[in-house]
């Protein structure tokens, strides 16, 4: 662990209950609804009888597409996209159809159960492999094609190899179910409670959908019990919710079933997968094809980056990739953690690693042949890049030189030992953000931005980062964010939220340093005068800045990335099939780390739902029904304690010079991506059996 | 609101007074199925009668039986010394099943009436023979990777998903079953039922009738025993295929043997055929390997199970070689 170590700034807050999460606030007069979900895959309501609901018990109101309030600029916007209560026709099986609005939770439920949809029902896919064998189904494209060099180069190698792997559908699943509490007043002024990752972008949807002022629009977002992507939109849900709210003039809350977690708030799409690799007998490749296939829906199109990583990560002059959309009729994917890089990465971390094995090298050896100096995508040199050091470091740890080559050479009674490595990569953003700093003369600084916190410790990272700029003690420092009426922000995602914020909080903490120093100066104070001295000199009670930053030209000179190589060794049951993570050591290179215990603790969640990702995770759907078969926490795996072995988390640590002041290049992602792969290629050299499909579960192993 | 009535008790004898008087009345035990199953809509019991106070949780040592009162809790039976000594199978299969805090309240009586875990019985909206006879099987050209290889009948493939129900099996216990008549003893073998033509039907309980206690006979097989229980994760999930081993050793010479598999029947499948065959042999792998042939006889997957065809074999030899292994 790095030196500099201070606990999370709301550690104490959460564990202790005071936290105070979006389902928690009790508003006067709430009301309570409950969606009602279509139970067929595709057709039109051709009836909706809600009188027996409104009229059971405590029900104030049921609101659906037959009597949604006027929400005109909603009707009108272009795109295909689901608008909630506008339309009678169903896209997916579990779509909202109504909300029934009652005084308790627990009445709502019940009349829920009253309204009673007529269809008429249309033949479905949902099914994504089948739609993809199938000639006449729709395949859209995704992102444009990519060519340098000779297209599908590895076809004439000396040695090749083409594989497919195949991704089911994952859902999120936080703990936290989601939902959201709307309020909307007379003269048309809303406030909401939300769960999501951007309240800037909450409130800027429900201006556009409802047609009001951004001012009139108040969301308030302090604690999110975890997002890993999914609150990155505000769902057909959420605008019902506030929908009912102006339509019985009350506050309305809406928290979703587990079961609804599954079809309202996006999954991470299945996947299907070519890799075409090629490679000379020394070991340096000489072609790669990566073609990829995501599952969307048939009413909006959700694309994400699978193939971005063959582009750039190995050093190989032909490289072509291309990325298809194909809809079926489930609800609309949407990012999860690591979104379409973990996707990718599990293909092309597997292929690498099927390529070393090929040439009979160590996968290690092979990756650090084949690793590029500069991006020969962008042709740019690397912001920075530590790549070859957190081999080294993690191969250490691990206890790499204890693996052979040779899979299925470590025995003992029915277990099979295997070591696994892969890397992962994403985009080392900075946007643009603003933070107002206020200085007081009581000696504290307090921060504010309208950014979100889902988990990692923004707090805790903007907090660090100006305690270090202003020496003044963390527990003086307070960062404040999750609410729209603050300086404005970018939505957390993309690991962008410490490289954009943070660099916000750094201006502002400079502004403030050259606003005392000037003060200092004008009052006859030395330039290294204490800002509580400063400001009582002047009789001040507080000075305050607000500063919007963003990146400057390094953007166009260097490539930014961070990286991760993770290492992990499993145990594999010869007869069982049972595969055990025995050892997990993950190395992160993404600049200087700012917060060292949060920046550990996203490599731990990383490594965990990267265990779930390799071999427990699947969203099965019975699709004679087009309905999730496995939609609860029983039978839809994410990992347990018992799963999850001691994790070695380092990072190197080494600043980038160019993304921001800090040094710092987002982690988030990183410390999830790739992960899938390692596990895969250390369940191959345990047993030499390839998996190709997650997850691999002991079925797969027997087979 | 779909209303239901609360009721408590504290004897037997009211609690099934109270069950006569009302068809569409259910025990309440821990709760953790049943108000699963009324939260999802599968049933609707008009009364719950809550028999929690009902004084049934002795764990003691009667002449050679083992008595283990029907509301002691999953996780009282797996630590209690008595168990742990003396039927280490039980106390092993219980500590593989669900998670430390639904063992802290589910009981005995009610981990043996607990439903199958088949995702089609949990959805109101698909079909599902057993639980609304007629409507089909779903699972049977469905999702049926959990679902069962031995004594499937054309209506419904389900299994039965206890953990304590299997080493119950292998154990020989005997369950005692109230009524308002008095009481009767059946085998626990018998307690469960197969699908066949009535899928609604789990097992042999009537409706008038209580568990009251289970009868488990104290063994000689204490020694050598294993629950091996394979799973998609290492806890809190339920059997792929598990398997309740347990045997004499002298010599290297299996002179008692008891085993039992989960995961792939209706009911916790007893392995007759191998126990016979390994009475009297070698503690060998060989002969495990024979005795896990024999017992797939019969045995018939319906597409996403058939992996169990190889992996129930295959349990059957490790939880041996396991059981053998401990000293
Ligand atoms: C998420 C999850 C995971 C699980 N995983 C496992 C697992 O891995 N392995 C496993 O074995 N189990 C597992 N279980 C099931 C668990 O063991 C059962 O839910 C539990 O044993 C039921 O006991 P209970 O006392 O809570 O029963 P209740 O829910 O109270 O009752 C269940 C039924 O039994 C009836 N009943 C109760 N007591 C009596 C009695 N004395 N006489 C007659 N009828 C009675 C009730 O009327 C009811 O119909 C899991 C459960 C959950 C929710
Ligand atoms: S297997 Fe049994 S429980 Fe499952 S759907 Fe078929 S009938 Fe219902």
């Amino acid at each position: 662990m790095l030196k500099e170590d201070t606990d999370r700034v709301d550690g104490i807050l959460k564990v202790t209950g005071k936290a105070k999460y979006f389902a928690e606030y009790e508003l006067p007069g709430l009301t309570y609804g409950v969606l009602v979900t279509s139970t067929i895959t595709k057709g039109k309501i051709t009836g909706l009888d809600t009188k027996a609901a409104e009229n059971a018990p405590g029900v104030i109101a049921v609101v659906s597409h037959l009597n949604k309030p006027s929400a005109t600029a909603y009707e009108q916007e272009g795109g295909p996209q689901m608008k909630i209560f506008y339309t009678d026709k169903i896209f997916y099986n579990g779509q909202p159809i109504a909300i029934v609005v009652a005084n308790t939770f627990e009445r709502a439920t019940y009349a829920a159960s009253l309204v009673k949809a007529t269809y008429a029902k249309e033949e479905f896919n949902t099914d994504f492999a089948k739609a993809l064998k199938d000639p006449k189904a729709k395949k859209l494209q995704g992102q444009a094609d990519y060519k340098r060099g000779i297209e599908n180069a590895y076809k004439t190698a000396e040695v090749k190899l083409e594989e497919r792997y195949f991704l089911p559908i994952e859902t999120h699943n936080p703990m936290e179910l989601h939902g959201i509490i709307a309020d909307w007043r007379p003269n048309n002024q809303v406030t909401v409670y939300a769960k999501t990752q951007g309240v800037k972008a909450t409130q800027g949807t429900i201006a556009n959908v409802f047609k009001i002022p951004m001012e009139n629009i108040q969301v308030n977002s302090e604690f999110v019990g975890g997002g890993f992507g999914m609150a990155l939109r505000t769902w057909p849900l959420e605008i019902a919710t506030v929908m009912a709210s102006k339509h019985i003039g009350k506050p309305v809350k809406v928290v979703i079933t587990r079961a609804q977690m599954f079809t309202m708030v996006g999954n991470r799409p299945a996947a299907i997968q070519t890799i075409g690799l090629g490679a000379d007998k020394d070991g340096k490749l000489t072609g790669i094809t990566h073609r990829a296939y995501g599952e969307t829906s048939t009413y909006e199109n959700f694309t994400e980056g699978v193939v971005n990583m063959a582009k750039f990560m190995y050093q190989c002059d032909n490289v072509n990739t291309s990325y298809a959309i194909v809809p079926v009729d489930l609800g609309v994917p949407i990012w999860m953690r690591g979104p379409g890089e973990a996707t990718g990465a599990f293909a092309l971390e597997s292929a690498i690693d099927e390529m070393a094995h090929a040439l009979d090298m160590d996968p290690l050896d092979f990756r650090i042949k084949n690793d590029p100096e500069t991006d020969q995508q962008k042709n740019k040199p690397f912001s920075s890049k530590n790549i070859k050091e957190a081999y080294k470091l993690g191969a250490e740890k691990i206890g790499w030189s204890n693996r052979k080559n040779k899979p299925g050479s470590l025995v003992e009674g029915p277990w099979q030992t295997g070591y696994g490595v892969s890397v992962g990569v994403f985009n080392a953003n900075r946007g643009k953000a603003s933070v107002k700093g206020i200085l007081k003369a009581d000696g504290s600084l307090l921060l504010q931005s309208a950014t979100s916190d889902i988990g990692p410790g923004t707090g805790t990272g903007m907090t660090l980062i100006a305690n270090k700029l202003m020496k003044i003690p963390v527990n003086k420092i307070t960062f404040e964010l999750g609410d729209s009426s603050l300086p404005p922000a970018p939505s957390q995602g993309g690991s962008a939220t410490l490289s954009t914020v943070g660099s916000a909080v750094n201006d502002v903490c400079v502004a403030l340093k050259s606003a005392i120093a000037e003060l200092a100066a004008n009052s006859n104070m030395d330039a290294t005068a204490n800002f509580v001295e400063v400001l009582k000199k002047n009789n001040l009670p507080q000075i305050e800045v607000t500063k919007e930053s963003q990146s400057g030209k390094e953007k166009d000179n260097y490539s930014m990335y961070s990286f991760s190589i993770h290492f992990v060794q499993v145990k594999v049951h010869a007869l069982t099939g049972v595969v055990k993570v025995s050892k997990i050591v993950s190395v992160g290179d993404s600049g200087t780390i700012v917060s060292p215990k949060t920046a550990r603790s996203q490599m731990l969640g990383g490594a965990v739902g990267g265990i779930g990702m390799a071999l427990t995770e699947e969203s099965i759907i019975d699709h004679r029904y087009g309905r999730y078969i496995n939609n609860n926490f029983a039978d839809y795996h994410v990992p347990v304690n018992a799963d999850v072995p001691e994790i070695d988390v380092n990072f190197i640590n080494k600043p980038d010079p160019y993304i921001n002041p800090m040094g710092a290049k987002g982690m988030g992602e990183i410390a999830l991506i790739g992960f899938s792969a390692a596990v895969a290629n250390a369940v191959f050299n345990a047993t030499g059996k390839r998996i190709r499909t997650l997850p691999i579960t002991p079925d797969k192993v027997l087979a | 609101m779909i209303n239901f009535q609360y009721l408590r008790t504290t004897s037997a004898k009211s609690a099934i007074a109270l069950l006569l008087k009302d068809k569409n009345a259910k025990f309440l035990a821990g709760g953790t199925n049943l108000i699963d199953l009324m939260k999802r809509g599968v049933t609707a019991p008009e009364k719950l009668i809550d028999i929690n106070h009902v004084p049934l949780k002795q764990i003691e040592q009667i002449g050679n039986k083992i008595h283990i009162g029907a509301l002691t809790t999953n996780t009282a039976v797996a630590d209690h010394a008595l168990i742990k000594e003396k039927l280490p199978l039980l106390s092993w299969a219980l500590q593989a099943g669900a998670s430390a805090q639904l063992r802290n309240v589910a009981t005995v009586g009610g981990n043996m009436m607990q439903r199958t875990r088949c995702g089609y019985f949990y959805d109101t909206e698909m079909p599902c023979n057993k639980r609304q006879p007629g409507t089909g099987c779903g699972a049977m050209e469905g999702f049926n990777r959990m679902h069962a290889i031995f004594g499937t009948s054309e209506k419904c493939i389900a299994v039965h998903p206890s953990d304590m129900c299997v080493a119950l099996t292998a154990l020989d216990a005997e369950v005692v079953l109230a009524n308002s008549k008095g009481e009767r003893k059946i085998a626990f073998k018998d307690f469960h039922r197969l699908a066949g033509d009535t899928p609604q039907l789990d097992n042999n309980l009537k409706a008038d009738e209580m568990i009251i206690r289970l009868e488990i006979p104290v063994n000689n097989i204490a020694k050598n025993y294993h629950y091996l229980k394979v799973r998609d994760r290492a806890s809190y999930a339920f059997a792929l295929v598990s398997v309740a081993a347990a045997f004499e050793l002298n010599n290297n010479k299996i002179t008692d043997i008891r085993l039992a598999m989960g995961g792939v029947a209706h009911k916790p499948w007893r392995l007759t055929a191998s126990e016979n065959f390994l009475k009297g042999k070698e503690a060998t792998l060989s002969n495990f390997e024979k005795a896990a042939e024999l017992a797939m006889t019969g045995a018939k997957g319906f597409g996403e199970n058939n992996f169990k065809l190889k992996l129930a074999p295959n349990t059957i030899i490790e939880a041996l070689n396991l059981a053998k292994s401990k000293a």
